[in-house]
């Protein structure tokens, strides 16, 4: 009957290359990291071979308990409005005529291609006083006179949505591309108006995916560092931000590092928590 | 119970881009029939039903329903009832949640609901079944959820787009019967597109044999099948033999050889259409009129079922068939003559 086969010596290479790749570029930096993490910081600059609790205690201080609630809350909320922009607008996208659905999906994916300090400068222009878009407001007499939205919170939020955005797309996508298009008429033929059909049939069937779009964006926007620096006061800067600023500017390595490995566990406690969440309540 | 789900289409015309997919169909459907829209796949079927059903906008045209016309009207406001080729079962809900989706949205209370799912799943025979998942059912019974989905609402029309084409051939014939069963059971005005002439000949009250848009005939299953109007219709429901041939001086010849048939024709060219078990085998001399000589090409006896494929010059073999009693012993190329009975020639152009 059915026998396990052994793989050949060619599986086992190319299984064994990427497998190569992720011990020496993820796996081992990441082990170095964990042991810096409980190393002994030199004030001015280095560090010792050492092992020491200091780093960790470090992160139970109030400024960086509330600092890292906020970088939850921020980033939960960025995937909340991502996915609630993006979910609807794939759905839409996928039901478009064959030309106006390319050409859409193609400039949403070029938008891959800025990097974040673009895309934070741009904000940071469009929403500044100078040459922002309070100015068109001006010019068409909505407003008296030009007006900064950045700083601020809002500013940060919308900006990480902005970078999650075309990913949260990209996971959306293929499934809903699949969605047999037969399901939501006969929705229709029971008598449910179109919006009925999307809440009673399209998200429901989509409730996984959603799942997945959200913590996809929730993960990526936490490890966005630049556009809170960009956009936001010191209020408003993530976890994020401040191992950026402990690692280049403290020169803090120990630090940063049980920064680092705090929030990468954080983040994994979040997408567990959400997936049971979500798998629990599944029918 | 009064007799509701009259449909009048009127001048219905469908282009995408450059394609014309309905050409102009008028036709008055009666209620409380089931009528076959059949035709090769391509021809504007499912178009015509999905222009019933509102899915799918007439470019011309208007859709009367019981008198009201219902062209501009969205599907959910057109109390229609339908089962899509694929189903369309909703993966996310249960049997029940299936049957019952219709009055959840009309916002049925849950035990009036409960009951009629109760009362549906025994229509169609899947009783205790309502908490069944979707992808724990045969393809028998995701068919029969789907037909009892449609008819949850009692809807003026009952609609099916190829409802039996996922299925193998045994059970497709089986629930043929089970689905007319329960639609003369209902009386509801049933609409089916099917390519499958033995479907539609199964199942129908009428039948409308549609090619490239337009619509070729209609007519009662056996009407249709015994008094073809065009070469089309002649051919696609079942099989037939079509003989052309001149019509002069008010004689019909084919291949040189006078023909009688059931009405006077003007002059020109004539197509006439014999089906193989009305056409005979002889091996005396060929008669006068209404015979063909020819030779065997070829003999199929299959037991319950004897043909005989004859080249009698007319371009393509003509099929003499039979039951095994009318068996004629003929070895290929024996030279025979075949013989059209006059009622048994059909004018199919001309």
């Amino acid at each position: 009957m059915s026998e396990v086969r052994r793989p050949s010596a060619g599986t086992k290479a190319v299984l064994g290359f990427p497998l190569a790749m992720l011990g020496i570029f993820f796996l081992a930096p990441f082990g170095i990291m964990l042991a810096t993490s409980f190393y002994h910081r030199i004030e001015g600059g280095f560090y010792e071979p050492a092992f020491e609790l200091a780093s960790w205690e470090r992160l139970l201080q109030p400024v960086f308990i509330e600092r890292t609630l906020f970088s939850i809350g921020i980033c939960l909320l960025a995937g909340a409005v991502c996915i609630v922009v993006a979910f609807p607008f794939t759905f839409f996208l996928t039901r478009m005529r064959r030309r106006p659905h390319v050409t859409l999906l193609v400039l949403i994916m070029s938008a891959l291609a800025l990097s974040e300090v673009i895309v934070g400068f741009a904000w940071s222009v469009l929403l500044g006083r100078a040459a922002g878009i309070s100015n068109i407001l001006v010019w068409l007499g909505a407003m008296d006179e030009a007006a900064a939205y950045q700083p601020s919170f809002v500013a940060v939020l919308l900006g990480l949505c902005y970078i999650a955005f075309p990913y949260c797309i990209l996971t959306l996508y293929p499934q809903l591309s699949r969605l047999d298009p037969e399901l939501t008429e006969a929705a229709q033929t029971m008598g449910a108006s179109p919006w009925r059909t999307f809440w009673t049939v399209v998200v429901p069937i989509g409730r996984p995916i959603i799942v997945a779009g959200f913590l996809l964006a929730f993960v990526f926007t936490l490890g966005s560092y630049l556009i809170p620096t960009f956009l936001g006061r010191p209020e408003h800067w993530t976890l994020s931000v401040f191992i950026s600023d402990q690692a280049t500017f403290n020169a803090n390595v120990p630090f940063a590092a049980a920064m680092a490995l705090f929030l990468t566990g954080l983040s994994l406690l979040v997408v567990g928590a959400v997936t049971l969440v979500e798998s629990r309540t599944r029918r | 119970m009064q007799a509701r789900g009259g449909l009048r289409l009127e001048g219905l015309v469908k282009r995408f881009g450059d394609v014309l997919a309905v050409d102009g169909v008028h036709l008055e459907l009666p209620p409380g029939q089931l009528i076959s829209f059949l035709g090769p796949s391509g021809c504007g079927k499912t178009t015509m039903l999905r222009m019933i059903a509102g899915l799918e906008r007439p470019t011309e045209g208007r859709v009367y329903l019981d008198g009201d016309d219902v062209t501009d009207r969205p599907p959910h406001l057109r109390d229609i009832g339908m089962v899509f080729q694929t189903l369309a079962l909703f993966p996310h809900l249960s049997v029940a949640g299936n049957i019952g989706y219709g009055m959840r949205i009309r916002g049925v209370p849950k035990n009036e609901t409960d009951g009629r799912v109760t009362e549906l799943l025994d229509l169609v025979s899947l009783h205790g079944l309502g908490d069944r998942r979707i992808s724990q059912l045969s393809g028998g019974q995701r068919q029969r959820v789907a037909t009892a989905r449609a008819l949850a609402l009692e809807p003026r029309l009952f609609l099916l787009d190829e409802p039996l084409s996922a299925l193998d051939a045994n059970l497709r014939e089986q629930l043929q019967v089970e689905l007319r069963l329960l639609q003369q059971k209902l009386g509801i005005t049933t609409i089916m597109v099917t390519h499958d002439q033995r479907e539609a000949m199964t199942m129908s009250d009428m039948v409308v044999v549609m090619n490239q848009g337009r619509v070729e005939q209609v007519g009662e299953p056996l009407e249709v099948y015994r008094r073809p109007d065009t070469p089309f219709v002649a051919s696609f429901i079942g099989r037939t033999n079509i003989l052309r041939g001149e019509v002069s001086d008010g004689v019909v010849r084919i291949a040189g050889r006078p023909f009688e048939v059931d009405r006077p024709l003007e002059p020109g060219p004539v197509a006439i259409s014999v089906r193989p078990e009305d056409a005979h085998l002889q091996t005396t001399s060929t008669p006068e009129t209404n015979a063909l000589p020819g030779r065997v090409v070829f003999v199929r006896d299959l037991g319950e079922l004897f043909e005989c494929y004859v080249d009698c010059g007319v371009g393509e073999h003509v099929v003499v068939a039979g039951s095994p009693r009318e068996r004629v012993s003929v070895v290929q190329g024996q030279p025979v003559s075949v013989s059209f009975p006059r009622e048994a020639c059909v004018v199919v152009e001309g």
